[in-house]
């Protein structure tokens, strides 16, 4: 039986975080993943503080959070086999986050068709109804992104991940 | 303008922690992202994090506006839409911002990054910036 793009999620699901040195690097964590939609939470760190006086997260680690969490509902939107790159990536900054709180990014896959994906996100520190932050962004499977997905797939069955 | 201000916002945990710099005439800001494997996004294209090239044009927008007038607190971004015009490669990255317009609470900003070829932009950013002027 063929596998289902569930199961090939939950397979891809620990590479498509600990795959990326940026995303490991601010110690983000895959918290949900399924067809079109994914969740991811940002730590409340002291090392990704934007504003000393305040202790809030930079907004640099929501802009990260909300592009990684789009990025991965557009690859499962597009069914999990091409790895798209961003075209473009809009925010708008509701409020701060309160200090000492994670955020949690969720990110729906709106439309995936061809080569194009299109995803809306919400980032929220706790209540999904108070966002910190909500992005619209569209994404495209280009030559090097394809290229790439081509030599993830070739290192996934040749057990070869270095 | 903000001298002060600028150093605070380069020095925040997070801007130290990615090596954000800036050269500096008068009020022309260059922001430098010195190349570093924590920055990569995706290791197979390989290309650095959206994200992380994003975070750097909202910074170097934010020194800009500081070094164009003294304001009183860092600017903070409202919104902004970044476009990625090419996989950014593991090389440092450069950026310089552009005002729009700036009034007493609100600038509107452009910002541009590049790696080997300015013309060659891997993205930009427009966004809005609450500011307080201290005029």
């Amino acid at each position: 039986m063929a596998e289902s793009l569930q199961d090939l999620l939950n397979r891809l699901a620990p590479l498509l975080v600990d795959g990326s040195p940026h995303a490991m690097a601010l110690g983000f964590s895959l918290e949900g993943l399924g067809p079109g939609n994914a969740q991811m939470r940002a730590p409340y760190r002291e090392d990704l503080v934007g504003d000393p006086e305040t202790g809030v997260l930079h907004g640099g680690v929501v802009t990260a959070l909300l592009d990684h969490a789009c990025g991965i509902a557009a690859f499962s939107g597009l069914g999990a086999s091409d790895t798209p790159a961003t075209l473009d990536l809009r925010i708008d900054y509701m409020r701060p986050a309160e200090p000492g709180n994670d955020v949690v990014a969720e990110a729906e896959c709106i439309r995936a068709h061809g080569l194009i994906a299109f995803v809306r996100a919400t980032a929220h520190d706790g209540d999904i109804s108070d966002p910190v932050a909500t992005a619209q962004a569209a994404f495209m499977v280009t030559r090097p992104s394809a290229e790439a997905a081509a030599r993830a797939k070739k290192a996934i069955e040749t057990g070869d991940l270095s | 303008m903000s001298d002060d201000l600028i150093e605070t916002l380069l020095a925040a945990p997070y801007v130290a922690k990615f090596g954000v710099r800036i050269e500096r005439k008068g009020d022309e800001l260059t922001g430098i992202l010195p190349y570093a494997e924590h920055l990569v996004g995706n290791p197979l294209v390989p290309a650095l994090h959206g994200g992380a090239v994003g975070a750097f044009l909202e910074i170097i927008a934010s020194a800009t506006l500081l070094a164009s007038q003294p304001l009183l607190k860092l600017p903070k971004p409202i919104d902004v839409a970044v476009d990625y015009l090419r996989p950014a490669r593991p090389e440092d990255v450069y950026a310089r911002a552009f005002i729009g317009r700036a009034g007493s609470r609100v600038a509107n900003v452009r910002a541009e990054a590049w790696q080997g070829r300015r013309d060659a932009q891997v993205a930009t950013l427009h966004g809005h910036f609450l500011i307080k002027s201290a005029k």
